[in-house]
């Protein structure tokens, strides 16, 4: 999606103006495209934070009708790899604010050399999330046929791993996304793509990655932390 | 009549005396050039041309029905392939149907023309969320071949998830991947209104359609995301058995309507605001006038949006919300006539002592504010708690819905498509023909639901293929009205097919209308307009018919 976002900047279909190369035709300026550009991906955040908020939503409802089930279902997470984790995602959002700016500068190598420091560390919270998720299974605390929690509310302790594996899932994949979004623009700022009148789609890339960590802000207190203040 | 000279030619437009000039439709030939275009114009086409097939296949499932409930046994159908006609026919008309309607196709080719744009923001985007669309409807149509669904349009839980057999999954993901369409066309267009518009276009210099097609940007944007997550439960808990709907797992069945009215509600302003702006175009046009409180219909829209998000529960009144929810459901529902009588009190005010006259798209209008009246005033009535658990889940609510979307939303639709034909296509449809099957459509699509209402009320449930032999009179006249109402619709989808090759030849401005698509050629040049147009007045300046529009092309 983020890719169309910004497609009209990409500049094959504009290359051909020559003089105002990356500008697309039903553009008058640069800085109306990278205002639309901009907008755009904001926009799309918006209907990002809607797609989230429903299971935001049944998140809300039902700790609120089982606190009890939810918090000791909370502990059995390793909180230990989620600080990791949201350590690892917010040093990412580092990176790919400095590759941002490397791409506002002009210093296309410095760009993508920031990106392909976001793409490993948005891999190792990959990885790490897979370890985190094989626990689930080896405890047998994926919902299902094999579900088993020991505590006094099993079914309302599925619904938490529910809501987890969900949520957790979700924003997995957003991550996925991200990633191949990363690794595509930094090949491309490594070619020099992207100039300081044009870098709508690194810098959309970059609001799409700091959603996704904010997205993850939210989750691991709701998830991991509850009842642990 | 149809012919009126343009008030004031497009200023730099070649006429064809050196050969034919180059517009839209003639710059490219081919399949290519169609499948591949990000022209808003052309990709405005290709809508039109596959929200009408939808239409034709909803309103075939309709036929059906009516076919069915001419007789008060289920004689036609058994009662398993009825729940399937019904919900395909709601699944067809409203997410394949209504909610792209006038966005997709008049939204997308008059948006640039009417801000003075050469296209949409994002013309990759646009065309993107077309071919989204399509594939959503072919999954539908996968499923639709292999039984349908037969849930309700709704897919209220646990009945979606652990009962039925049908193709749940894949019309799930039909609906799934075509709200995606739906966000990105709203998404589109708000960046499109807020950053493309002409020099001198302020914002309340817009046009009323722009204004309409905003507030109903907001909603896509806002509401079929969550939809789109409800959906997307619904098929992990049928498929992967991971729940949080199933009360077996810990669940509310009551979580999902809340989630999928939060946007099905909206939805329905999704499908009537577009067709307000449209109406607002009309009845200024051709009453002569500009349109009376403009700021108020134009912030009218906005209100509708913002409202619609805060009355979901009141499709909920008897599903066990709590007593103290449903009044403030209830009263909440009832603000929403506030902006909705504001613009049928302006568009009345705007017809008092205008220059009316009775084209074809004028008619439409008429019938819009007539039907949406009606559907608009049984709606408070449904707001009202105690009128509601009455006649819930029946005929009532059946008319009511149908007078807003198809007395609405449809009324609007053709409306519109009659009086932008000429731009659209370059060419002028028969007068006489026109006017016949707007006559035809008004009549039976009044014969067709009104008596639903008296059905309703009488306590004549929906969904079921059968019904007690005293309600027959009032099904077979709708029946037949019915059989009216897809003859009024058959007669425009001939003459717009015929005039396209065998159609006069329209005139940059057939209408004398203000407004800056009508200051381009008919049909436009690819890039819109062939010189910035500047904007220095107001919208509808009709105070003096002789005065020309007073918007400046060319400075």
């Amino acid at each position: 999606m983020a890719s169309d976002a910004h497609g009209a900047s990409l500049g094959s279909d504009a290359a051909a103006h020559g003089a105002a190369a990356g500008l697309a035709h039903h553009f008058d300026s640069y800085e109306q495209q990278r205002d639309s550009a901009a907008l755009g991906m904001w926009t799309f955040l918006v209907t990002e934070i809607l797609f989230f908020g429903g299971l935001f939503a049944a998140y809300g409802l039902y700790r609120s009708l089982y606190p009890e089930v939810f918090r000791a279902s909370s502990h059995t997470l390793s909180i230990q790899l989620g600080t990791f984790n949201t350590v690892v995602l917010i040093a990412s959002s580092l990176t790919m604010a400095l590759a941002v700016r490397g791409g506002q500068t002009g210093r296309g190598k410095l760009a993508a050399v920031f990106l392909a420091l976001t793409l490993v560390l948005g891999s190792t919270f990959l990885v790490v999330k897979g370890f985190e998720y094989h626990e689930k299974f080896v405890e047998h605390h994926v919902p299902g046929a094999s579900f088993h929690f020991e505590g006094p509310d099993a079914t309302h302790a599925q619904l938490f791993f529910s809501l987890y594996f969900l949520m957790t899932g979700l924003h997995a994949l957003h991550m996925v996304i991200g990633i191949v979004l990363v690794g595509y623009v930094a090949k491309r700022a490594w070619g020099g793509a992207y100039t300081p009148e044009n870098h709508n789609f690194l810098e959309g890339t970059g609001l799409y990655w700091h959603f996704v960590d904010l997205v993850w802000i939210f989750l691991f207190p709701l998830l991991y932390l509850i009842g642990r203040h | 009549m149809t012919a009126t000279p343009s008030a004031a030619p497009a200023a730099g437009e070649t006429t064809s005396e050196g050969g034919p000039r180059t517009h839209y439709l003639n710059a490219a030939y081919g399949l290519k050039s169609w499948l591949l275009t990000r022209d808003h114009k052309r990709i405005a086409l290709l809508y039109l041309v596959s929200i009408s097939v939808f239409f034709a296949l909803g309103g075939l499932m309709a036929v059906l029905i009516r076919m069915e409930l001419a007789t008060p046994e289920g004689d036609l159908f058994q009662p398993d392939i009825y729940n399937r006609l019904f919900t395909m026919h709601g699944v067809l008309m409203i997410f394949f149907f209504l909610i792209p309607g006038i966005p997709a196709v008049l939204g997308n080719f008059l948006i640039p023309l009417m801000i003075g744009a050469r296209d949409l923001a994002f013309p990759r985007i646009n065309l993107l969320s077309w071919y989204l669309y399509s594939i959503g409807g072919l999954f539908t149509l996968w499923a639709l071949l292999h039984g349908g669904v037969d849930t309700g349009w709704t897919f209220y839980t646990p009945l979606s998830t652990n009962y039925v057999t049908t193709s749940v999954l894949t019309v799930g993901v039909g609906i799934f991947i075509a709200g995606f369409s739906s966000i990105l066309t709203g998404l589109n267009f708000v960046v499109t209104i807020h950053r493309m518009r002409a020099p001198g276009l302020t914002w309340f210099r817009l046009p009323l359609f722009v204004w309409g097609h905003y507030a109903t940007s907001i909603i896509q944007i806002l509401g079929t995301p969550v939809v789109a997550i409800a959906i997307l439960l619904i098929a992990a808990e049928r498929a992967l058995h991971i729940g949080v709907f199933d009360p077996k797992l810990g669940g509310d069945p009551v979580l999902f309507q809340h989630l999928f009215w939060f946007y099905s509600h909206p939805a329905v302003y999704i499908m009537i605001l577009p067709s307000m702006g449209v109406i607002s175009e009309l009845v200024a046009t051709f009453s002569r006038k500009p349109i009376f409180g403009y700021r108020f219909v134009a912030f009218a829209s906005i209100g509708i949006a913002v409202l619609g998000f805060l009355v979901w529960g009141h499709h909920m009144f008897v599903a066990g919300q709590s007593i103290y929810a449903g009044v403030i459901f209830s009263v909440l529902s009832m603000l929403v006539a506030v902006p909705s009588a504001i613009k049928v009190f302006n568009w009345t005010a705007t017809l008092y002592k205008g220059s009316i006259s009775w084209d074809t798209p004028m008619l439409y209008a008429l019938g819009f504010i007539g039907l949406f009246t009606i559907g608009g005033l049984t709606g408070v009535m449904l707001a009202t708690l105690g009128i509601d658990a009455h006649v819930h889940d029946t005929y009532f609510i059946i008319a009511h819905f149908h007078y807003i979307m198809v007395g609405g939303a449809i009324m609007g639709y053709l409306g519109g498509l009659h009086f932008w034909w000429p731009k659209i296509t370059g060419r002028m449809y028969p007068v006489f023909w026109s006017k016949l099957s707007a006559l035809v459509v008004f009549i039976g699509f009044n014969v067709t639901f009104f008596p639903q209402f008296i059905l309703g009320y009488l306590g004549m449930p929906r969904r079921y293929h059968s019904y007690p032999p005293e309600f027959q009179v009032l099904n077979v006249m709708s029946s037949a009205g019915a059989t009216v109402l897809g003859l009024g619709y058959l007669i425009p989808l001939v003459y717009f097919i015929w005039s396209m090759r065998y159609g006069p030849k329209a005139p940059a401005n057939p209408w004398g209308a203000t407004g800056l698509e009508w200051q381009t050629t008919s049909p436009p040049p690819v890039e819109n307009f062939l010189t910035q147009p500047v904007v220095t007045a107001p919208p509808y300046t009709y105070a003096s018919p002789k005065r020309g529009p007073e918007v400046t092309v060319g400075v």
